[in-house]
């Protein structure tokens, strides 16, 4: 196994032991099955590495990505797939923080390809924005990686958490106007998760 | 004449609101319905939906009626397998799904084209009811 697919191993471990937790955030505001459609396509994932063989890092990337575009069933498959698709195409086979950098705005573009949300609209992009904004920012003044890799974990948090008091303006929890106020995004929890995964591995 | 593309999260209304369609045309026009997830959740598949537009491609264009979110994510993803002239002919229609596609399958069977079928799914008309 190459160290890209134990990354993804372990964010497959982490949302499918966050299944109850994810699927309760999305009975707050949405339909309740957030940990449910990403625990499926992440145990998919794992089952996909048990017989596949990848030549490169952006090799296990596309897989995933079409795995989750596959599998999940709700919202989150094809903007989670499109945005592991859109990093594939731009990853380098050597980690850098000027490529970390790249990456994340390819995540970032996807997404809103996919579903046309801004920052704001207490969806995903709520946790990864800020994420990526401070790995671009510690890129710009000189920082070292893992700092940068901190600082970017500490960004997702906060963006993470930062959807508690929105209303969403978009996905299903947009239905629920002013009352989706006071919860935190499901979608945002689960990008957290994923990009503490990859820090946490990292460093 | 313009096949017509139901897609919903359940696999019943899906299927429902293809038979209401069916039940009204004017003779035969291409009618595919894609609802729920391979493993029988609630949900949406974009394979599904990539080969249900296969199966309309010789249509003279798709109107696809669609209910929310990750419908319209994963039908606009399955477009991205196709050519950028066959993505053309592809048209999610802002309209209610049940009415919608009873109106764009009745228009497609009197062998209106695709712009025409499109600017009789006018929303807010579909939306009033009638007796
Ligand atoms: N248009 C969108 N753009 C970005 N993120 C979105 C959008 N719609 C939904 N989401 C994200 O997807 C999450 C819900 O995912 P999930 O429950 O798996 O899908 P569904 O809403 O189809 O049931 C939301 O919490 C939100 O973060
Ligand atoms: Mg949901």
């Amino acid at each position: 196994m190459n160290k890209t697919e134990e990354v993804f191993n372990k964010i497959a471990d982490k949302i499918i032991d966050n299944k109850q937790y994810l699927t309760k955030l999305d009975s707050a505001i949405g339909d309740g099955d957030h940990g449910i459609n990403m625990a499926r396509g992440f145990s998919e994932v794992k089952e996909e590495f048990e017989s596949a063989e990848f030549d490169s890092n952006s090799a296990v990337v596309k897989k995933v990505a079409m795995t989750l575009i596959s599998n999940v069933g709700g919202a989150s498959g094809p903007l989670y797939g499109t945005a592991f698709l859109q990093a594939s195409k731009v990853m380098e086979e050597d980690l850098s923080l000027k490529n970390a950098v790249k990456i994340g705005e390819a995540v970032i573009e996807g997404i809103k390809m996919r579903g046309k949300a801004e920052q704001g609209d207490k969806t995903m992009l709520d946790a990864i924005i800020p994420a990526v904004n401070a790995l671009k920012e510690d890129y710009e003044a000189g920082v070292e990686l893992e700092e940068a890799l901190q600082d970017c974990l500490e960004a997702a948090e906060e963006g993470k958490e930062s959807t508690i008091p929105l209303v969403a303006k978009k996905g299903r929890a947009s239905y629920l106007g002013e009352r989706s106020k006071g919860h935190q995004d499901p979608g945002a929890t689960s990008s957290y998760m994923i990009i503490e995964t990859i820090i946490k591995e990292i460093i | 004449m313009v096949g017509i593309l139901i897609v919903s999260h359940s696999k019943e209304v899906a299927q429902g609101a293809k038979e209401l369609a069916a039940e009204m045309m004017q003779g035969d026009v291409p009618l595919e319905a894609v609802g729920g997830t391979k493993d029988g959740r609630l949900g949406t598949d974009s394979n599904l939906i990539y080969e249900a537009l296969t199966n309309l491609n010789n249509a003279d264009g798709v109107i696809i009626l669609a209910d929310m979110g990750s419908s319209v994510m994963n039908t606009e993803l399955a477009f991205e397998f196709f050519s950028e002239e066959e993505q053309e002919k592809f048209k999610i229609v802002n309209a209610p799904l049940v009415e919608g596609a009873i109106n764009a399958a009745l228009q497609s069977s009197f062998g209106k084209d695709l712009d025409e079928v499109i600017a009789a799914l006018d929303p807010v008309e579909l939306a009033q009811k009638k007796v």
